[in-house]
């Protein structure tokens, strides 16, 4: 069982996250990046299903020269080799651009099951897992959170509001996992050293036979007109119960448009 | 804050990143609990232990790390800072593998220590008596020879870890003087050997401290490290050792206060400006701030003598000494910054300073550090 396991290199979302002014796009200068850490949590069910067979986990990444430190993330928890796609070209991508280069590269590589997050830990859309599937015509099952692989054939346990549903799909196909799918583990300090010597292949959108112009911020299908700081939280307003405060509750609530 | 360090390798940097990360997520959700109800975090040691953190100062080939003394205490101070029993804790464990590794035949090592290194077995050592402490040469505790074992009838004072380690490197005395004391390394679960109820401490509660009884214990004689009468040798070798990892654990939890007295004054408002703005206040901080990185520098000054092989004794003494007087000093100021504030338990910083004191007290008081550095002087 070969995988592949989809990963993003986001910025800390525990930092103070901004937009850059000049494209209105997110700023990545000022902040520091890491494994998104939704995808930790693919990572970690890829290397579940892969540890009873010989296949290999591979991880790719598409993301600019720091986004290595993703990958070399995922190769320390015990993922086998890299694929990072870099080009200046590719800055700016939408969802749809990103699932173009993905499935791209996924087409130089073999696989059996293709791993994501359930999304991005910036972006949040989680429409990339299911766009790939798409474009390389694989059955996607999303928002896994228990995940079963037997054979060629991978179950998968999705719970929703109103139900929970087990779906079964066979290989080749697209899952992704939520943080509900198994606490992921930490690399080891032997994982560290090991990772050092995994190979991580480095790919352009040339090597991948992408025109520039299908992809970047002048390709993307939404933008970003304008942006502005969330305002400083503003204190509450109390309300003093003198009889009618559940009326006042009321008022307030369906002011908001809460009830 | 997070320290800022000037670490030699890749791998060192990545190491000190994994650190923070489980530092975060395991030890920082769980400390304050686990200290108000004295209660040990063996979990917390199996997850530092899976992880290689258990292991890093020794050889790659026994299942170490292969890292040297000044990466192995960055990462020891950087759980200190967040809980000062389990940065002890990993300072006594690779202390309680110490007389193995310097002492034990190739035979010895290739069986044990893997499984001492490996993350899953956590260690102990025996040193002190009631009534020999800063004097381990006037140990009563004996190990008697019996045909292909020793018997041994004692007991150990002040064990961390005693009661729920997996092993115990002990001390005793096989014959009369300072040369007549011999190492052992004895498995916790050998008949005879029990810990009596752990002390009721001023600090440092999720670190188990107790007095191990030892009534008849038998162990083989080829758990002996070294020659009979090596062991005070043995022991006081490890000693220095020790004293650079509770230098980082000190430094580790200054830096903790310091860090918890800067966020707070720089929110706390008095007189219409935050009180960082006012200078008898911005200066108490800078001063610890000049503490913590001054005990910092000199702990790895000695760590790169011993790194280089060099004789590192004195340095160790001097690291020892200076760090845990800093820490003293730097958690006293931290509860001075938050004032009332600080002396609550809704705060960590009392619980630094509690913690802290004892750190001039062992692994050498720091009046036996004192004496360790003078007579280097007077040689």
């Amino acid at each position: 069982m070969n995988i592949v396991v989809c990963v993003k290199y986001v910025p800390d979302a525990t930092a103070d996250r901004s937009f850059d002014s000049s494209d209105s796009t997110v700023d990545r200068e000022g902040v520091d990046g890491l494994l998104s850490e939704l995808d930790e949590y693919a990572v970690e069910q890829a290397l579940l299903a892969a540890e009873d067979g010989d296949g290999e986990v591979t991880v790719l990444t598409v993301g600019p020269a720091d986004a290595a430190d993703a990958v070399r993330k995922a190769l320390q928890m015990g993922a086998d080799k890299g694929v990072h796609v870099e080009d200046d070209d590719i800055a700016g991508s939408d969802a749809v651009a990103t699932s173009l280069i993905l499935a791209k590269a996924l087409g130089t590589l073999e696989y059996d099951l293709v791993f994501f997050g359930m999304s991005s830990t910036d972006g949040t859309m989680g429409v990339v897992p299911t766009m790939v599937a798409e474009r390389l015509g694989l059955p996607a099952v999303t928002y896994g959170s228990e995940i079963t692989v037997d054979g060629s054939t991978v179950t998968v346990r999705r719970d929703g509001d109103v139900a929970t549903e087990t779906i079964t799909a066979t290989a080749p196909a697209v899952v992704s996992v939520t943080d509900q799918s198994g606490e992921p583990r930490y690399p080891s300090f032997k994982g560290i050293m090991a990772a050092k010597k995994k190979p991580v292949e480095d790919l352009t959108l040339s090597d991948l036979g992408i025109d520039a112009s299908e992809v970047g911020l002048g390709a993307a299908w939404t933008k970003v007109l304008s942006f502005a700081p969330r305002p400083p939280r503003s204190a509450g307003e109390i309300v003093t119960d003198e009889g009618d405060g559940g009326t006042k509750l009321a008022e307030f609530l369906a002011s908001k448009k809460f009830v | 804050m997070p320290a800022e360090r000037l670490m030699p390798t890749e791998e060192s940097i990545d190491l000190i990143a994994l650190t923070r990360d489980i530092v975060d997520r395991e030890l920082r959700p769980r400390v304050d609990a686990a200290e108000r109800a004295a209660s040990f975090p063996r979990e917390v040691f199996r997850t530092l232990g899976r992880a290689g953190l258990l292991g890093l100062p020794y050889p790659e080939e026994y299942g170490g790390g292969g890292q040297p003394y000044e990466v192995y205490l960055q990462v020891v101070e950087e759980i200190a800072s967040a809980w000062a029993s389990v940065g002890v804790g990993t300072s006594v464990h690779a202390l309680s593998c110490f007389g193995l590794f310097t002492a034990g035949t190739d035979e010895q090592k290739q069986r044990w220590l893997p499984d001492m290194l490996g993350g899953e077995l956590l260690g102990a050592y025996c040193l002190s008596e009631a009534h020999a402490g800063s004097d381990p040469a006037a140990m009563r505790t004996r190990a008697v020879r019996v045909g292909d074992e020793y018997v041994i009838d004692g007991a150990k004072a002040w064990t961390t870890h005693g009661g729920e380690a997996d092993f115990y490197k002990v001390m005793a005395r096989t014959s009369e003087g300072s040369r007549g004391i011999s190492c052992f390394l004895v498995p916790a679960d050998t008949p005879g050997l029990v810990a009596d109820n752990p002390e009721d401490k001023m600090g440092l509660m999720g670190s188990t401290t107790a007095t191990m009884l030892f009534d008849g214990v038998r162990v083989p004689a080829e758990r002996r490290l070294g020659e009979e009468g090596q062991g005070l040798s043995i022991a006081l070798a490890g000693l220095d050792s020790g004293r650079l990892g509770i230098a980082a654990v000190a430094t580790g939890v200054a830096q903790g206060a310091l860090d918890v007295a800067v966020a707070y004054a720089r929110e706390r408002e008095s007189f219409g400006k935050p009180i960082i703005e006012h200078q008898g206040l911005a200066f108490v901080l800078a001063d610890m701030a000049a503490a913590v990185e001054s005990a910092r520098a000199t702990y790895l000054a000695a760590a790169r003598l011993k790194d280089a092989g060099r004789p590192f004794s004195r340095q160790a003494s001097i690291a020892k000494l200076v760090a845990t007087d800093n820490a003293m000093r730097v958690t006293t100021d931290a509860v001075q910054v938050l004032g009332g504030a600080g002396y609550t338990k809704d705060f960590p910083v009392e619980r630094y300073m509690r913690e802290v004191k004892v750190m001039q007290i062992f692994e050498g008081t720091n009046q036996i550090q004192r004496l360790v550095i003078s007579r280097g002087l007077a040689r």
